[in-house]
């Protein structure tokens, strides 16, 4: 592998047009192959994935309230998405410039969380004081 | 887990391996995601743009409810059902769960056989998650009658802060939407796969280009995302 890699990387722009060409005749090929993986781990996955809401359910059956409820709520949550990421669509088996492409984009979306606390916050305390029903 | 995979993301040639691959892929002066076809490229792509979309939603439903001060309704209560007597918290919902994380493995599987070019078990699990998806959606059709003959409307309901109904209606709604989408677009491609169109590499009506068992697993990437965002909905709105 690491041989390879040297090698690629001291020929790379003459090995780019043919690697390119290469791929693309053996794309027929590639897409025979695809992401073959056993289907032991996806039935393991899919078990996983009931009990995981079967948790989740139970939080509110069982009336947990409070941090504690909100974490396990979050931690269940992440659970599930990261197993239906990672396995059923197969991120876990791509290469790193699709994965991180895909996945670190909607991490921005927590600045953004972030922003609309402190607004709704300023906004409850505006409602609170001036439009709160006092006699 | 690595030893289970039957290709491995090194595997096509003139690539580099871990984070190194990222710089290389990116700056090789082609295309960036060497070893995905367009079509799986393109699909992560719009996923990762409907990403951004539901959480606006999700993100306007947070707003909305830590700024308001009447009291938000307990979806709790909302969502309950008296099944057989007995007065049960949000069981709908966790039954529409299981629903569709059952149609997600089944997905999955038909994702697995479509690989093996098994015909035949590709189109029925890809028709028993459709299934799956349509009892999901008349569920929740189900759901918003109920919801609409107690009198939620957008602009109030009786239990609470208004804007309950607005932000139930617009974040369930667009997502039974996706669904519906999903179940149409599982049919069509079942009835490719069933017909032999990726055995014969036959041509698309619209596009004249040769169709693979791969946009199986394209059209599993849009259902697994459907999942997902219900991952998130079931947490936010019904549970928190």
């Amino acid at each position: 592998m690491t041989n390879a890699a040297v090698h690629v990387e001291g020929q790379a722009a003459q090995h780019a047009l043919h690697t390119y060409a290469h791929e693309a005749v053996a794309s027929g090929a590639t897409h025979a192959a695809g992401q073959q993986h056993p289907i032991k781990l996806y039935l393991v996955v899919w078990g996983w994935l009931f009990v995981l809401s079967t948790c989740s359910y139970l939080v509110d059956y069982l009336g947990i309230h409070g941090h504690l409820r909100w974490s396990l709520i979050l931690l269940f949550m992440v659970l599930k998405a990261g197993l239906i990421v990672a396995v059923f669509m197969h991120m876990a088996w791509e290469r790193l410039a699709l994965a991180y492409a895909i996945l670190l984009p909607p991490v921005l979306v927590l600045v953004f969380v972030a922003i609309m606390v402190f607004e709704s916050g300023y906004t409850h305390l505006l409602r609170i004081m001036f439009f709160a029903p006092t006699a | 887990m690595a030893e289970t995979a039957l290709t491995h993301p090194e595997a096509a040639p003139g690539t580099i391996p871990g984070l190194r691959g990222i710089a290389a892929d990116w700056a090789s002066d082609q295309r960036a995601f060497k070893n995905v076809s367009w079509g799986k490229a393109m699909m992560w792509i719009f996923l990762l743009s409907d990403t951004f979309i539901f959480s606006c939603f999700l993100l306007s439903y947070m707003t909305a409810r830590s700024s308001t001060t009447v009291p938000w309704p307990n979806p709790s209560e909302v969502f309950a059902l008296n099944l057989g007597g007995k007065h049960i918290p949000l069981i709908l919902i966790a039954i529409m769960t299981f629903v569709l994380i059952s149609s997600s493995g089944t997905m999955a599987m038909a994702v697995n056989f479509g690989y093996r070019r098994d015909r035949v078990r590709t189109a029925a699990l890809m028709l028993a998650t459709a299934a799956f998806g349509a009892t999901f959606v008349g569920m929740q059709a189900f759901e918003w009658t109920k919801l609409i003959m107690e009198g939620v409307r957008p602009w109030g309901n009786p239990w609470g802060a208004p804007q309950f109904g607005a932000c139930f209606f617009m974040i369930t709604g667009f997502h039974g939407t996706h669904v519906t989408i999903g179940v149409i677009f599982l049919i069509a491609i079942a009835r490719k796969v069933l017909r032999g169109d990726f055995d014969r590499e036959r041509r698309g009506f619209f596009t004249s280009r040769k169709g693979y068992y791969e946009i199986v697993e394209i059209t599993g990437l849009y259902w697994h995302f459907v999942d997902l965002v219900w991952v998130f909905i079931f947490a936010f709105f019904y549970l928190w």
